[in-house]
């Protein structure tokens, strides 16, 4: 059993004019097996809340809570909440010279499981996830996401979720910059992420094409740093239609 | 034209003043810890101990009288230092390592220096010799506690394949102020590595220069700065001959109050030399408040017709988004800083490409990151 119950979040992010207001008050609550999808437009405040459920430096939480299982994440930090069993795929995964991507994820496997994992299985289960995400073997020598493709970035990032399995996943973007390939690639990950059971699963994204290959429970649309409007899988078809200019002529009056 | 990189030099002692700190080849080096290296301290007789492997066909050992003077500026070095020009008129012996022409050393040679007295200034002279299609690796270690002025003179034959690595691990107290001077022959491979960690100053130039077209040298170096330490890495790359190649890449990273490192990378493109490639490019990772790190790329070009010339610096903390990444995937703060000092050497560290040291240098990152950046009480 897990849940992410995230209330009247307020979160600033530091400019030159002094703190700016992204987040102004979300609630949501996602409980295993779900999987919530945030969609809005540019600069809604969709990767802000990403950021901030992870734990950011640069991003400062004003007001409101985080619990995950009734545990406040708030006070944890960034490593801790990945230890608890947050995952955040991110948008624009960050280059580490010279760390390869195997040392890379013997390392995080071992601090969220508190063991080094066992070296003949772990092998095994590393070079399975690069080849079901499309990443071939010797992927494992190169430095983490140094000189990779949009594509290898996003599809490392699924390959972690997998393998480090954690209880919540955020996916920030996961799908934007991806060919069709790649997107069911991707996508095929995440569902068997899901399929583990108990999962919770928040994917933010831009674009609707995404759902076609992960089924949302719930979607919620994301306006000016806050729900604007949620509903089922059916609001994700208007939007197809109707696109964001509804909400977004809201929010300008 | 003289070039302002390379001032004009002389083996006459007296034609060398004593540094005053306001050159601007000294003006980084804080003189006063130096013991009077640089100026007329007395070359005492040693008190560090030497010793080598030997390896079948090749020559160690340590030559004086006529043999010893006939070694003096055989790279073509014509001093523009005092302690240079000095140790090249005053230091009786030198150390002469002999590798014959079309001679593959299977195994490093590997010299230990280790000194027992930080306040007994003394001097050296080694001469390195590699004959024409030779391949080898030299490797000097220096260790404990000494105040040595040193001047290293190498020759690659052509076609030589060399690599000269010079460790500077020593004591906290040690004061080692070297200069180490390449003549690369036509089509030679030279590869320099300089390794610093301990003493409380150290100061090297490495130096190249060709004695033919096609030659390629890369300067490689790896330094690791305490409190209160000085380690100062100049590199000279003298593109004299057509066709010639350089690559410098000096990493390093500095914790502790007055942790203080100095990076002056001069590149000198001559008029004759068309065609040459030359990179240079400095990196320093700056792990605690209360450090200091100069950076200085120079790159003087004669010639229209080159092949490519570039330089970058940088000098930085820690990235925060890098930090984020790897926290973000269970690994704590300590783990994360860790990994990222660690990948910042390990390319450098694999391109020195000696697998005996490439182990040692990976244990001494540890070592070194134990002292802040691992320590339990931070």
């Amino acid at each position: 059993m897990s849940k992410l119950e995230i209330t009247d979040l307020h979160v600033t992010v530091d400019t030159e004019d002094g703190p700016k207001q992204i987040l102004k008050g979300v609630t949501l609550t996602i409980n295993d097996g779900e999987t919530h999808a945030i969609m809005g437009p540019n600069g809604s405040g969709k990767s802000t809340l990403a950021y901030s459920i992870a734990g950011h430096p640069k991003y400062t939480v004003t007001g409101g809570t985080i619990a995950l299982d009734g545990e406040d994440v708030l006070s944890m930090s960034v490593d801790e909440r990945a230890r608890a069993g947050l995952f955040l795929a991110m948008q624009y995964p960050v280059e580490v010279p010279g760390v390869s991507v195997s040392n890379f994820l013997r390392t995080a496997k071992t601090a969220i499981d508190g063991e080094a994992p066992k070296l003949r299985t772990w092998v095994k289960d590393v070079n399975a996830a690069l080849a079901q995400l499309d990443l071939d073997s010797t992927f494992g020598t190169r430095n983490v996401n140094e000189g990779f493709s949009g594509g290898e970035k996003k599809r490392h990032e699924i390959a972690q979720l997998e393998l480090l399995d954690p209880k919540v996943a955020v996916l920030d973007e996961t799908d934007s910059g991806l060919d069709i390939d790649a997107l069911r690639i991707v996508s095929e990950g995440v569902n068997r992420f899901k399929s583990g059971g108990d999962k919770a699963v928040l994917l933010i994204t831009h674009y609707t094409r995404v759902l076609r290959y992960i089924k949302p429970d719930f979607v919620h649309v994301f306006v000016d740093g806050k729900i604007a409007e949620q509903g089922g899988p059916e609001l994700a078809d208007q939007l197809e239609a109707n696109g964001y200019d509804k909400y977004t002529k809201t929010a300008a009056v | 034209m003289e070039s302002h990189l390379n001032p004009p030099g002389s083996f006459a002692v007296s034609d060398n003043p004593v540094p005053t700190g306001r050159e601007e080849i000294w003006r980084f080096t804080p003189l006063k810890r130096l013991l009077g290296l640089h100026a007329d301290a007395e070359f005492n007789r040693s008190t560090m101990s030497c010793t080598w492997n030997s390896q079948a066909g090749v020559r160690v050992e340590g030559v004086s009288g006529d043999e010893a003077r006939s070694l003096r500026g055989i790279s073509g070095l014509v001093p523009n230092t005092r302690f240079a020009a000095r140790v090249l008129a005053e230091v009786p012996s030198t150390l002469l390592i002999d590798v014959p022409a079309e001679s593959e050393l299977a195994d490093p040679i590997v010299v230990e220096l280790v000194g027992k007295d930080a306040t007994n200034t003394e001097a050296g002279h080694v001469a390195m010799r590699f004959g024409a299609h030779s391949k080898a690796i030299v490797v000097i270690n220096h260790a404990g506690s000494a105040a040595m002025a040193a001047v290293v003179e190498i020759v690659v034959g052509e076609g030589a394949d060399v690599t000269v690595v010079s460790i500077q691990d020593w004591a906290d107290d040690a004061v080692h102020l070297a200069h180490h001077q390449a003549l690369v022959g036509r089509d030679a491979t030279y590869k320099h590595a300089a390794i610093s960690f301990g003493g409380d100053v150290v100061r090297m130039d490495a130096n190249v220069t060709y004695d033919g077209p096609g030659g390629s040298a890369e300067l490689l170096g790896l330094y690791f700065a305490d409190a209160g330490q000085h380690i100062e890495h100049r590199i000279f790359a003298d593109h004299n001959a057509p066709r010639t190649k350089s690559n410098a890449i000096y990493k390093g990273a500095l914790q502790g109050e007055k942790a203080h490192t100095v990076w002056v990378g001069n590149v000198l493109i001559r008029k004759v030399a068309e065609g040459i490639e030359t990179f240079e490019e400095n990196r320093n990772l700056i792990l605690t408040d209360g450090c200091h790190a100069d950076s200085i790329p120079n790159l003087e070009i004669e010639t229209g017709d080159i092949a490519g010339a570039g330089h970058a610096s940088a000098t930085a903390r820690f990235d925060d988004n890098q930090l984020f990444y790897l926290q973000s995937r269970g690994i704590s703060e300590k783990e994360s800083q860790r990994l990222v000092v660690h990948g910042f050497f390990n390319d450098l560290i694999r391109k020195v490409g000696v697998p005996s040291i490439e182990e040692r240098l990976l244990a001494t990152v540890e070592a070194e990151l134990a002292k802040n950046v691992l320590k339990e009480d931070r």
